[in-house]
């Protein structure tokens, strides 16, 4: 193919990348008074690089510029899911820094960065793309954390993270060397072939995965890998918790099956050993220690953790159906964080965050509707039916029966049992407790009408699950 | 002639230096940023043994690579730095303890 050619299922990547380097001279130009401008203009590209990605969908895969960028109807849909996500994730948190004065094109033009790195990430055709993409995603998150420079917690926060995302990147960067020493490719593709040709490098192989399975878990937060999370969900700006939390897990979620499945499907059985440790560790720790939380987004960090767990679960299955389950299970998940974040960002004040949990005391009585909308949030993180994070759960739990592992579908159900306590504990502070203040909620009608779309989605998508699943479905090729 | 064990040696025991470096120091975030270097290093010297003895030019392209975002790492990583010691006045890594739980 023809340079010209295969540049064009780069579209979306060029449109984004010239579309950032724009905003962030815009930005420096303009100066401080037109900075909803570079919020406007982030919301524009994005909407231009979701219809530039849905533009250039070849329907089937493409490998260009040598095997480095693929192009898939895997690649397709988590990409435009990550820009739609992103959409109201900026919104939000263009609410936020407006309130709290971080008055900051930053915030926009580091997160268009590395939604950049996420899509890099996720046409990734060989370990070196996979690598760059995922440099540039955790550089943007590193300084998007210490982007409230006068706070002593969120330069606390961004310490921890840029020192334990490094290591992460150190290990996984260690076992793409021992895989490519092993196999004499960089090419995800080619990794697969060699693998499933040969028989006496197998301890090499093993020792590589080690180190790789070691860095995707570090940047899904599973345990024994998630010291980060809590401390950065805390001490970051909620606006940038609320990214964090939602588009980069779909990010890793698609590195995760492109290294693993794309790259190493034939050790599944080695890497699914490893990755059910992860799991129920996950699954125990998150839902055991966000009990004991009273700050929201801790609990909501430990509950991240845990639902990084779930999701593992249908990787586990090592089977196509388990995979569009996983991809299911991360769409709604990002769906679920996001709308939590935004109600923290809703109570809150200029000067005060509404990040404890007395904070939700008694909503129900200054805001009916919105104690309504986080009992939603919270029945679909829990897994209550009808809500779209019941069927979450239940389709990774079906496929890990299906993949013959009862015990792990047992041990899931089990903690998410005991996850749906605290999320209950908040329904029960909001309805059945007295408000610690009856001030009315100060927000805009946008703020609101979004929010409130972001839950009923839960509700009535979770009506009618197959039409989410359907498109999953198709991404993996069922 | 150094046979390919003896540099993955080297670069197996660099790597366990600077992990080491990273658990063990409780002094200075400014040795954390030259372990997470060293770390670095020692993958690029694996990647340029796998590559000399495979005959294959992928590795060293590989490496150009990371020292391109070890740099851009390290930037980030000394501004995070900066901003910490303005708001704290040390960067003593045992006072970075003011999130628990």
């Amino acid at each position: 193919m023809a340079l010209s050619a295969e540049l064009y299922y780069l579209i979306p990547e060029i449109i984004l990348l010239s579309g950032a380097c724009l905003v962030l001279v815009l930005d420096a130009v303009l100066g401080k008074e037109q900075w909803s401008f570079t919020y406007t203009l982030t919301q524009l590209l994005l909407l231009a690089t979701a219809g530039a990605i849905l533009f250039v969908d070849p329907g089937q895969a493409v490998t260009v510029l040598g095997g480095n960028f693929i192009l898939d109807p895997l690649g397709v849909l988590l990409k435009v899911s990550i820009c739609l996500v992103a959409l109201p994730v900026f919104f939000y948190g263009h609410d936020y820094n407006l309130e709290h004065g971080l008055h900051k094109g930053e915030y926009y033009i580091l997160g268009l960065f590395a939604i950049l790195g996420m899509l890099v990430m996720a046409s990734a055709g060989t370990l070196l793309t996979v690598y760059l993409g995922l440099e540039l995603l955790s550089l943007s998150l590193y300084a998007m954390v210490a982007m409230n420079r006068d706070s002593r917690m969120a330069s606390e926060a961004a310490m921890k993270y840029f020192v334990l995302g490094a290591l992460a990147s150190g290990m996984l960067l260690y076992g793409i060397s021992m895989l490519y020493g092993a196999t004499g490719t960089l090419q995800l593709a080619g990794l697969a072939n060699a693998i499933a040709g040969q028989t006496d490098n197998t301890l090499i192989l093993t020792f590589g995965l080690i180190f790789v399975i070691v860095g995707i878990a570090f940047k899904l937060g599973a345990v024994p890998f998630h010291m980060w999370v809590p401390d950065v969900y805390e001490g970051a700006p909620t606006s940038v918790t609320l990214f964090i939390s939602s588009v980069p897990k779909i990010a890793a979620f698609a590195m995760a099956m492109r290294v693993l499945v794309d790259g190493m499907q034939p050790l599944a059985g080695d890497w699914q050993g490893m990755l059910i440790i992860l799991s129920v560790l996950s699954m125990i720790a998150g839902n055991v220690i966000a009990i004991a939380q009273t700050n929201i987004k801790r609990m909501f960090a430990y509950s991240t953790i845990s639902h990084v767990g779930f999701l593992l679960l249908g990787i586990i299955a090592a089977r196509p159906a388990g995979y569009a389950a996983a991809m299911f299970y991360v769409l709604v998940y990002s769906l679920m964080s996001m709308g939590g974040f935004a109600m923290v960002i809703l109570l809150g004040r200029k000067g005060k965050e509404a990040d404890l949990l007395e904070d939700f005391k008694g909503l129900s009585e200054r805001s009916p509707w919105f104690a309504f909308v986080m009992l939603i949030l919270m029945f679909s993180m829990a897994g209550v039916p009808p809500f779209l994070g019941f069927w979450a759960k239940w389709f990774v739990i079906m496929e890990v029966i299906r993949a013959g592992f009862p015990m792990l579908a047992g041990i899931a159900v089990f903690f998410s049992v005991i996850g749906a306590y605290y999320y209950i504990r908040i329904i029960k502070l909001m309805y059945f407790d007295k408000p610690l203040e009856m001030k009315a909620i100060k927000s805009s009608r946008q703020m609101r009408t979004v929010l409130s779309l972001n839950a009923l989605s839960l509700l009535i998508l979770g009506l009618w699950p197959p039409l989410l699943m359907a498109l999953c479905l198709k991404a993996i090729g069922l | 002639m150094i046979a390919l064990q003896q540099v993955l040696v080297l670069g197996a025991i660099l790597f366990c230096i600077s992990v080491a470096g990273i658990f063990i120091n409780r002094k200075n975030v400014l040795i954390l940023l030259m372990c997470i270097e060293l770390m670095l290093l020692s993958v690029n010297l694996n990647f340029i043994a796998f590559s000399h003895f495979l005959g294959n030019i992928h590795g060293q392209v590989f490496v150009f690579f990371i020292l391109t975002v070890a740099a851009a790492e390290s930037a980030i990583g000394l501004a995070i730095l900066v901003v910490l010691f303005r708001n704290r006045g040390t960067i003593n890594v045992t006072e970075l303890d003011s999130m628990k739980g």
